[in-house]
């Protein structure tokens, strides 16, 4: 699924603008990273684009057009329903869109394959760590086979070693699946690791200063950490955002 | 259980030894404390007519109890509807919290005559708001990333109540039923007094008696009673919360 903004902007309280005018498109397929300041409008773009809120003015279209339930969202926080088991969390958007109990069942097992938590089904949220709970979270987007897939700074809350092994297997899921992912995130390093292109906004009004394809191999696991040439690009990022 | 029932029982011993001490050495006059010994005493000697009165209590508080519980989350899910209703209804509600009691039974034996019916209605007003106010405020503060994930998906607004709002404002639910279960107790035994029937009655006969010990009698047993209403919405609670809250997980 592609994304285009036209003109787009965003106004709170009438007077702080939060997006003046962004012009942007994402092809299908792509995995793009959004980075910038806290505030500069990357959480009300995502919002935007997954029709959770409205610009002011301008115009933001999918493509294909018209089809529902294909955007799936993952927040900063896993926000599960503690008093459902994984399973049932899991397969949430399926029960809400009026799938049969049998068939989102399937498919909610089978997503939680996915993201490697096939013994944890009848554990409670409670009982889940940060991480696995942040993997309920991946397979509860995943289950609907979502094309446009948002992530809101998902990792932010979780210790580095779980970031790491998250990030790759988000890289995993995207390469199996070839969905559109928007991931916006205030970690270079993840932005780089993550993303084959990457949009800096700056401060204030959302004014992209920075779109850059990333020259990084396709395949991406831990030892590119130590690559040079993924230093090379964190460096390029660094430098769009503190300019 | 009991490491639950021990530490209550203890001071509840040290205070009832101390008290029937303090009596019998004349350092508390009897008519104004009694004896715990001569409580337990008018306790038996009155047992049919105070378990009987403690059934009526007991039939009243309950039902005045399940009204509150019925009206105020109904009218917190009302309430919860639009910030318009809330503005507009919610100082009526208000009205149940403020409202004198005791000036109000009067009022309640005209409307509802003499009897159960008038202790009922007096026991509803006197709990309703802890569960109308505590379910309001659960319901409010659901999570907005997941009102997100909801709309998202396309749930209706009753299928977001029903799925997402009320089970997220339980345990919110349970600590205005905690409340009210008190407040349903006094109710009926305000309504006791004027509408007549159960322990309120007996009070305030032995009160014109001098029968202190017999006040303090029924007293205790209103007290138990609330304590088991008590009792019960907290088992209630566990039962319902212990897999995912964390006030019903060990610690």
């Amino acid at each position: 699924m592609a994304v285009q903004l036209d003109r787009v902007r965003r106004v709170f309280n009438n007077t702080h603008v939060v997006i003046a005018g962004m012009d942007l498109r994402i092809d299908t397929g792509e995995f793009l990273a959004v980075l910038g300041p806290s505030g500069c409008g990357k959480s009300t773009l995502l919002r935007m684009i997954a029709q959770l809120a409205e610009p002011d003015s301008g115009q933001i279209r999918t493509e294909p057009d018209g089809e529902r339930f294909q955007t799936a969202f993952v927040f900063q926080d896993a926000h599960l329903l503690p008093w459902r088991d994984v399973l049932d969390n899991a397969a949430l958007p399926l029960e809400l869109m009026g799938e049969s109990k049998a068939r989102r069942d399937e498919k909610a097992r089978a997503a939680l394959d996915q993201v490697g938590l096939h013994d944890a089904l009848d554990r409670y949220p409670a009982q889940l760590s940060g991480g696995m709970r942040m993997r309920v979270s991946l397979a509860r987007a995943l289950v609907t086979e979502p094309r446009l897939l948002l992530l809101d700074e998902p990792f932010a809350a979780l210790d580095e070693i779980t970031r790491f092994h998250l990030d790759v297997q988000l890289r995993e899921l995207w390469q199996r699946r070839g969905m559109t992912v928007i991931f916006v995130t205030h970690s270079v390093s993840e932005a780089a690791f993550l993303a084959n292109r990457a949009v800096v906004l700056a401060r204030s009004g959302g004014a992209i200063k920075l779109d850059r394809i990333l020259e990084l191999p396709a395949v991406r696991n831990n030892e590119l950490r130590g690559d040079p040439r993924l230093g090379q690009e964190m460096r390029l990022l660094l430098g769009a955002i503190e300019e | 259980m009991k490491k639950t029932l021990l530490p209550p029982l203890i001071p509840f011993a040290v205070l009832t030894l101390l008290a029937e001490f303090l009596v019998r050495q004349g350092f508390v006059r009897a008519y104004l404390v009694p004896a715990p010994s001569a409580v337990f005493r008018a306790m038996l000697d009155s047992r049919v007519e105070l378990v009987q009165a403690l059934l009526s209590t007991s039939a009243g508080s309950l039902a005045g109890f399940a009204m509150s519980a019925l009206t105020g989350i109904a009218a917190a899910v009302l309430l919860s509807s639009s910030r318009g209703v809330q503005r507009a209804f919610y100082p009526y509600a208000i009205f149940f919290q403020t409202v004198p009691l005791i000036a109000v039974a009067p009022l309640l034996v005209i409307w509802f005559g003499f009897g159960i019916q008038t202790v009922i209605a007096s026991a509803f007003v006197a709990s309703v708001f802890p569960v109308i106010a505590n379910t309001l405020s659960g319901i409010l503060s659901t999570d907005p990333p997941l009102r997100d994930l909801f709309r998202l998906y396309g749930a209706s607004p009753l299928v977001t109540l029903f799925k997402l709002r009320l089970p997220a404002a339980l345990p919110q639910v349970f600590t205005g039923l905690r409340v009210s279960a008190g407040l349903a107790v006094i109710g009926a035994i305000v309504g006791e007094f004027i509408g007549g029937g159960g322990l309120g009655s007996v009070v305030d006969v032995a009160r014109t008696q001098q029968r202190i010990d017999k006040v303090f009698a029924a007293v205790l047993l209103a007290s138990l009673l609330g304590l088991a209403l008590f009792g019960l919405i907290n088992l209630l609670s566990h039962l319902t919360l212990r897999r995912w809250h964390a006030s019903e997980q060990p610690d």
